[in-house]
């Protein structure tokens, strides 16, 4: 028995730490609020083979599993990677799209109003009709977090229809889930520095009792949410029966652990965390739109209900 | 990541499971009252003749030499089956264990064999009417005397101390010492002379609870475990233990949502219920991962403490979740009623949560004390 990533995923995300910190700067994201597509940053994670860690050598791919690809996402998380990261892993793959960063695909969704990212991709999926689309006209809608990019769309779809999904849109649950927890991560990274450095009435404010509870709190919901990923990319890694179930469980618990960390981080900031100069909210604004992509969860623990109550 | 069981665990499990489904008891009283601990004793007694009390312990002891995987099917399989509380745990889990690190032989010999077969009944001394949370200003002495030591003070909440024999517990050795320095770790038998014990009743009524009071016991040096002076570092090896994993393996919680899936009323809340199964399974996981971890030597500080903090929280939880599903029953006296008042003990013992949430944010995260 051995439970927690394999030597290969742990090499993999040591590599990507030393590549992200100056490929993927708060800079970076504040670029990519201003709708820069950040070419330089995609092109560093496709020559690194974060797009086709999946995708087997013979296709041009790193041929990793699923426990890397959490690995990695947990990490571009950290770093709050903009999108359409999630997006492009999964589905470019499958539409034969070059891995190497100059593709960027958004994917549209009927039951989504908007489309994610649409403004800054280089490619729309329509999900429903398992196409691309062609002739894209994008008109950008404002979101909370700026580096969504988020458009209305219409095209043309084009191009054999691709079909059986369903694992793929699991695997984007899953890569999101993880990429929650990394933006979870730093989060607390950074209240935990604030808190030894801020002075109120003569201590570090991170010896008051008042802080560090519900940041302990906060950090047994991520640390508990941790390993349900990584059972969770076990069971996708192995094509499972259980990988739906076992997903659902990862979204829902990354979600509900990485929103009250953002809770509690804000909170233990006070009003300089309360602002847009500060860097706390590119992370915390990015955890709140990927609380409530690729599913809630509230919907998620409906998809285990079902299973559970027949 | 390998979670597939080799056949040498697959066929422990399946003796387990064929064992506990053939004897486990139906219906004991609880074991917090007088009589229904003695009904609790016979079956442990049955426990151990079968060599099921303590697996992981060698077979010289009485165990069955099981490896943590090994322990945690075994845990897994007896609350499935339906197994009652154990209320020998304090001594299995918590003593033995401390034992084991820093035992001499003759105390392992001597102690192990009678505490697995329930002869021995060992109750854990440490909180005193002043010393709680804040354990290190225990004032309860030990002062030496010629060939051991004599012992005034007194102890409480001691758990079941009113039905065991045995106390183990902490002493202030030197009375010129302040705070977790000077302080001995001895074994006491209740039968001592000098040694008075009144129980007294817990939040559910059953008299769980014990006041220990010592006037001029005497104990022999051989009372000792570890050394004289060291009781800290020993007691706080048990802590360990006393948070993690041995006092609540994973299987509880997950046989605790099969009873509560059995609810009339479960389909009634079904996020609810999801999210019951999530919890258990979160911590059925950490647990394999906590363990994986620390075969591989790479074990974190404050993690017993962050279990700790998700066990206890999950129990109340999922107690709280069967009675709103039960409606006005919920008052009854009745085992969700009963498990619920329990339940309720768990951000208290073992180091409140309020202790435990310092040592998450002091030592896992490294926010500063002062």
């Amino acid at each position: 028995m051995f439970f927690g990533l394999t030597d290969q995923a742990t090499a993999f995300r040591a590599g990507l730490r030393d590549v992200l910190p100056t490929a993927c700067t708060p800079a970076t994201i504040r670029a990519a609020w201003d709708g820069d597509p950040c070419e330089s940053m995609w092109k560093t994670l496709g020559a690194y083979g974060v797009l086709g860690l999946i995708v087997p050598e013979s296709a041009g791919g790193l041929g990793l599993d699923a426990l890397s690809l959490v690995a990695a996402m947990e990490e571009c998380g950290y770093h709050g990677v903009p999108g359409p990261l999630v997006e492009t892993v999964v589905i470019a793959p499958r539409l034969g799209l070059a891995l190497d960063g100059s593709a960027r695909v958004a994917i549209s969704d009927a039951r989504q109003p908007v489309v994610p990212y649409a403004a800054v991709a280089t490619h729309v999926f329509d999900a429903d009709l398992g196409q691309l689309l062609d002739d894209v006209t994008a008109s950008p809608v404002s979101t909370v977090d700026g580096t969504r990019q988020a458009a209305r769309v219409t095209g043309t779809p084009n191009g054999e229809p691709v079909t059986d999904l369903g694992s793929t849109w699991r695997l984007a649950m899953l890569c999101t889930s993880a990429f929650l927890l990394g933006l979870a991560r730093r989060q607390v990274d950074m209240t935990v520095s604030y808190l030894k450095e801020r002075r109120q009435f003569g201590v570090p404010i991170g010896t008051f009792q008042g802080l560090k509870h519900p940041l302990a709190d906060a950090v047994v919901g991520t640390e508990f949410a941790w390993p349900v990923v990584l059972q969770a990319a076990h069971s996708v890694a192995r094509e499972a029966p259980d990988a739906r179930r076992r997903v659902a469980h990862a979204k829902a618990a990354a979600s509900d652990a990485a929103y009250q960390v953002s809770r509690v981080c804000l909170q233990a900031h006070g009003a300089i965390g309360y602002t847009v100069e500060y860097d706390l909210h590119l992370f915390m604004k990015r955890t709140w739109a990927l609380v409530a992509d690729w599913g809630s969860a509230s919907d998620h623990r409906m998809t285990i209900a079902k299973e559970l109550l027949g | 990541m390998d979670l597939q069981e080799t056949e040498q665990e697959l066929l422990f499990r399946a003796e387990a499971r064929s064992w506990l489904s053939e004897n486990v008891p139906v219906g004991l009283p609880s074991g917090d009252t007088a009589e229904g601990f003695a009904a609790h004793l016979e079956w442990e007694r049955q426990l151990h003749a079968a060599r099921w009390a303590a697996v992981s312990w060698p077979d010289a002891y009485g165990g069955r030499d099981a490896s943590v995987w090994q322990w945690l099917a075994f845990e897994e399989e007896y609350y499935r089956a339906g197994g009652p509380q154990r209320v020998t745990q304090n001594g299995i889990f918590l003593l033995a264990p401390t034992l084991f690190a820093f035992g001499t032989q003759e105390q392992k010999d001597t102690l192990l064999p009678r505490m697995a077969a329930a002869q021995d009944l060992w109750c854990q001394g440490w909180s005193e009417p002043g010393a709680g949370s804040d354990l290190a200003s225990l004032t309860s002495r030990a002062d030496k005397v010629d060939g051991g030591w004599r012992l005034n003070g007194q102890k409480t909440w001691t758990t079941r101390g009113a039905f065991c024999t045995h106390l183990f517990g902490l002493f202030r050795s030197d009375p010129s010492s302040a705070r977790h320095h000077g302080l001995t770790y001895l074994l006491v038998p209740l039968s001592s002379p000098g040694v008075t014990v009144r129980g007294f009743a817990r939040l559910d009524g059953d008299e769980g609870f014990a006041e220990v009071f010592f006037d001029d016991v005497f104990v022999p040096d051989s009372a000792v475990l570890g050394g004289v002076g060291e009781g800290w570092s020993v007691a706080m090896a048990t802590t360990g233990s006393e948070r993690g994993l041995t006092l609540r393996s994973p299987g509880r919680y997950s046989a605790t949502v099969s009873r509560l899936l059995e609810l009339p009323g479960a389909a009634s809340a079904p996020e609810r219920i999801a999210q019951a199964w999530m919890d258990a399974e979160a911590y059925r996981l950490f647990t394999l991962q906590q363990v994986s971890n620390e075969q591989a030597g790479r074990g974190r500080q404050g993690e017993s403490s962050l279990t700790k903090l998700f066990w206890s929280e999950l129990d109340i939880r999922l107690h709280e979740l069967a009675l709103d599903l039960l409606g006005p029953e919920a008052e009854l006296e009745g085992p969700w009623s009963k498990g619920f008042q329990f339940a309720l003990s768990g951000p208290i013992y073992a180091g409140t949560n309020e202790v435990q949430k310092n040592i998450v944010a002091e030592r896992l995260l490294g926010l500063p004390r002062k």
